[in-house]
């Protein structure tokens, strides 16, 4: 009896945690859909509409935010795939060889995941102007590596030292060359790892707000800044900023349910394996 | 033949150091920016060499900062730890339940941290927000919640802990998952009860995957940014003025540059030493664990 009634507390305790962690996300659904004039009188009742979408997807408020959508788009996918073409030899190498200073590189390429934005964007706000490269595709890409790089090499080489070195040696043994071995026997078996981490660095990239913050202003200008946007004025517009919200979250969402099953490994760069 | 095989790692490593030392060059130029008084006022400046550094210890602000920023990453930490953990073990003792919502766990964690603050911004306004409204029937329909000093530190702690809890919660189930079940039924066998077998077995066994998740927590708190951006902005006064934001205010705002960075080259110091610091007691507290379960 008594073990029955610590259950349901228990029980009743989760689903406390879970109310609290899905009704901000409901509620912005809710707000979303209110009309303008009735954001602020009663609260559960309201005739919905569509009409904050509307506003937030045709640029009547003078804020683009379909553009800043695509701009979120093209970045991180730059940023993903170029962080890929470099990131997965270094993680390849990284966790086939042990060489001079192999611990440290990449002792320094995680610690980047540690530093303050701050630290690098101010001098490259000075550098950008300088360059032409500010509120620009390229610039945000170069600047996006410090999110997507480290991501990418920590769990690829978790994965690829996961891979026992004999099958790249049978290979050889057959007459492979190391090039053949790692495109078409490593590479293969770590493919569901490359997906998972894509998409994972790409929810990162699209995620970050003080790079496109500070070193963009309009032109290159990604969601997550774009979305702020619509709180300012005299009079700021509930219903379209919880618009914005949400129709930037959903990329992420759903990329993340795809990927649960890699998450933890990603989340914690493989320093939890499951 | 030998040297070959040991320039190999190097050659494919260099497309990643490269774009590295993109990162990097900026970096160390921002360091070198640091040794002169380079503002928007002085475009033309002189070498004052460690005036910057000099000026940030010295100045009230600065501490006030670093005060702010402790307690921003020691409360969202170690807030996240506990109802994290906790979280995670009620997931794990309630099967039916427990796999139903784990499946949307992750659902906060996904949203940009800067959109959270924003959809909790929308949610804490004092007169037309849902919080408020909801506790009126309680008697206490009027909370200022980012308007007074406290009451914005607790709310920004608040929505980090929103973002960040489902993290830790999704280490230490993975971590309770990997636990052998074989120390748990001697256990049960000697007939010993739920807090004795929560404090001497799961716990040390799962520590390691808990300080993981502490280790990531606290960093990335004490460089926290955009949660406190979009929601107080560093107000009321300096109350939530933590120091990545006080960077900004200097360098961006207030357009003087090297002292803004100083700001920042300061707290990327205090991050480097408590990674060292904290992976290095990771890699003891693993050996320890690792005892526990043989």
């Amino acid at each position: 009896m008594k073990k029955r009634l610590v259950g349901w507390l228990c029980d009743a305790a989760l689903v406390l945690y879970f109310v609290f962690a899905l009704f901000p996300i409901a509620w912005m659904v809710i707000l979303s859909l209110k009309p303008a004039d009735q954001l602020f009188s009663t609260y559960f009742s309201f005739s919905p509409t569509l009409d904050g979408y509307r506003t937030v997807l045709g640029d009547s408020e003078g804020i683009p935010f379909v553009r800043f959508f695509v701009n979120s788009l093209v970045v991180s996918v730059g940023a993903v795939v170029l962080s890929l073409v470099v990131g997965l030899p270094a993680a390849y190498a990284s966790a086939r060889w042990r060489f001079k200073g192999s611990e440290n590189l990449m002792f320094t390429l995680l610690s980047f995941r540690f530093a303050p934005e701050l630290t690098v964007i101010i001098p490259l706000f000075v550098l950008y102007q300088k360059l032409g490269l500010f509120d620009t595709y390229v610039g945000m890409v170069w600047v996006l590596q410090l999110v997507t790089l480290p991501l990418i090499v920590w769990i690829m080489r978790s994965y690829f030292a996961d891979l026992t070195p004999e099958l790249e040696q049978a290979a050889l043994l057959d007459g492979y060359t190391r090039k053949q071995a790692f495109f078409r026997v490593a590479l293969p078996l770590v493919k569901p790892g490359i997906a998972a981490v894509s998409l994972l660095a790409f929810i990162f990239a699209w995620n970050n707000f003080v790079f496109p913050l500070i070193l963009t202003s309009n032109e290159a200008q990604t969601v997550t800044v774009g979305a702020l946007s619509f709180l300012g004025g005299d009079r700021p517009k509930y219903n379209l900023t919880a618009a914005a919200a949400l129709i930037s979250v959903v990329p992420p969402l759903l990329l993340a349910l795809t990927i649960q099953r890699y998450l933890v490994r990603g989340l914690s760069f493989g320093a939890v394996k499951s | 033949m030998g040297w070959r095989l040991t320039l190999r790692p190097y050659l494919l490593i260099v497309p990643a150091l490269l774009l590295t030392c993109g990162i990097l060059y900026p970096f160390g130029l921002g360091l070198y920016y640091t040794l002169f008084d380079f503002s928007a006022s002085k475009p033309q400046p002189d070498m004052v060499r460690f005036e910057n550094y000099r000026a940030v210890f010295t100045q009230e602000a600065f501490w006030n900062s670093a005060w702010v920023t402790v307690l921003y990453a020691v409360g969202a930490a170690l807030t996240e730890t506990v109802l994290g953990v906790a979280v995670a073990l009620l997931l794990y003792r309630s099967s039916l339940l427990g796999r139903v919502l784990e499946k949307i766990l992750i659902l906060p964690l996904m949203i940009a941290p800067v959109i959270a603050a924003i959809i909790w911004k929308l949610m804490l306004q004092p007169s037309v927000g849902v919080v408020n409204h909801l506790l009126k029937p309680f008697g206490l329909g009027g909370v200022q919640w980012t308007d007074t000093p406290t009451g914005a530190l607790l709310s920004s702690i608040a929505v980090d802990v929103w973002v960040y809890t489902p993290f830790v919660a999704i280490l230490a189930l993975a971590g309770l998952r990997s636990l052998p079940t074989s120390p748990f039924e001697a256990a049960a066998v000697d007939g010993a009860g739920w807090w004795y077998t929560f404090r001497r077995l799961t716990l040390p066994m799962l520590w390691p995957y808990v300080l993981v998740a502490v280790i990531f927590r606290f960093m990335d708190s004490l460089k926290v940014f955009d949660i406190i951006y979009a929601l107080t902005e560093g107000g009321p006064g300096d109350s939530t003025v933590v120091l990545q934001i006080r960077a900004y205010l200097e360098a961006i705002r207030f357009q003087r540059y090297s002292f803004g960075i100083s700001y920042t080259i300061v707290l990327w110091a205090v991050v480097y030493l408590a990674a060292m610091v904290l992976v290095k007691h990771l890699g003891k507290i693993q050996r320890k664990a690792a005892e526990v379960t043989t």
